[in-house]
């Protein structure tokens, strides 16, 4: 065991949120609640990488002149990701909502396992 | 459910039982496993940590010369990994053809849809349009000013499009699909996703092409600070803007009706 979990607390809520997302994604047979499990994992990821990007005192990477000095802002980088990511994330979603409508009007149900074992009975 | 014997029956719950525990299990090892990791990594808001290494401090100290934003993160996104935010743009095109492909309805299926509705969607009623009406042209003016500030200050193509498919949704919930199509119909909005997507890629291409072959790019990188400035990041800012404003208008339109 690290010395770092008190301090890290932001990471600490982010893993926390993660699992919470996970074992929403895993345990539940309703296929927009998966989906929105889905999406609290996308939101720990992104809590996650913009607490990895804080420096404690530094300012938001805006640039007032030229030759901005490395030691005044934070780092740049993990924002871009947290971007990229939360694209992906509504892309995904959106992809995985439209498959789930078009599972309901096929089946009546969005449940998984009703799902899965009305297809059971189709294929006896 | 019914169409099993009770054996069958009896195996699905012990396999469902069986699952939630294991799953819970999962979870909690994994929840375990990720807060051990955490507190073995570098403390928050710590300065010497291995994430700040030489690539942070180039984009810092270099970007405003090289690109001309002086929004570090839009010079990372739109400039230095410009290739990473085309390959994004294509996977929000690629989630709304998806989309269309699973839900779009043919015109007359459209129709159809569309007349069974009226009678229990009447017009949404005075609060909702009153409130659009105040409200659009504040949202358009703001989503405007987030893709075209981009470059100079927070925000960028991505949040400012998000802002106006925002405003879009809001125009079209308030005063129905007719008045929205009026100005944005699917030929429009094909011809401006298609197009915004088609100059990123061209502009893009020309950049690596001339940079790639050590050829003098061409384009002025302007007066820091002014909103002529950053080369390619302002246009292709809008471009961006414009492709997230026409997925995230376009995913709502085929949630809501399957066609535009």
């Amino acid at each position: 065991m690290g010395e770092n979990l008190l301090r890290n607390y932001l990471e600490a809520g982010a893993v926390v949120i993660f699992s919470v997302g996970f074992s929403t994604l895993l345990l539940q047979s309703n296929l927009i609640k998966k989906i929105i499990g889905f999406n609290i994992m996308d939101t720990a990821v992104f809590l996650f990488l913009a607490a990895k990007g804080y420096i404690a005192g530094r300012r938001a990477p805006i640039l007032t002149g030229p030759g901005g000095d490395p030691a005044q802002y934070i780092n740049p980088i993990p924002s871009a990701l947290v971007l990229t990511g939360i694209v992906i994330s509504v892309s995904v979603t959106a992809f995985a909502l439209a498959l789930a409508l078009r599972l309901y009007e096929r089946y009546g149900s969005l449940d998984l396992n009703e799902i899965l074992l009305s297809r059971e009975g189709e294929k006896t | 459910m019914n169409r099993l014997n009770d054996g069958e029956r009896g195996i699905f719950r012990r396999f469902q039982a069986g699952y939630g525990a294991i799953g819970l299990l999962v979870s909690g090892a994994l929840a375990a496993v990720l807060l051990l990791t955490v507190s073995y990594l570098p403390g928050f808001g710590q300065a010497d940590r291995p994430t700040e290494n030489e690539v942070s401090q180039r984009y810092i100290a270099k970007g405003l010369e090289e690109t001309g934003a002086t929004n570090v993160v839009a010079a990372v996104i739109l400039d230095y990994r410009a290739f990473d935010t085309l390959g994004e743009s294509a996977v929000l095109f690629a989630a709304l053809a998806a989309v269309i492909l699973l839900l779009r309805e043919e015109p007359a299926a459209l129709a159809r849809r569309m007349a069974e509705r009226k009678p229990f969607e009447p017009d949404q009623g005075p609060i909702l349009r009153i409130t659009a009406r105040v409200l659009i042209p504040w949202l358009l003016l703001f989503g405007a000013y987030l893709v075209l500030n981009g470059h100079l200050s927070p925000g960028g193509g991505f949040s400012g499009g998000a802002v106006t498919g925002a405003a879009m949704i809001l125009h079209n919930l308030a005063f129905g699909p007719e008045q929205t199509r009026r100005f944005l119909s699917e030929r429009i909005f094909f011809r401006l996703l298609v197009g915004a997507l088609c100059f990123y890629g061209l502009a893009k291409g020309y950049v690596f092409f001339t940079g790639g072959n050590h050829l003098p790019g061409s384009i002025p990188l302007g007066q820091a600070g002014s909103i002529f400035s950053g080369g390619l990041i302002g246009p292709l800012n809008i471009a961006v803007g414009i492709v997230t404003a026409c997925a995230v208008y376009g995913i709502f339109a085929l949630f809501d009706r399957g066609g535009w």
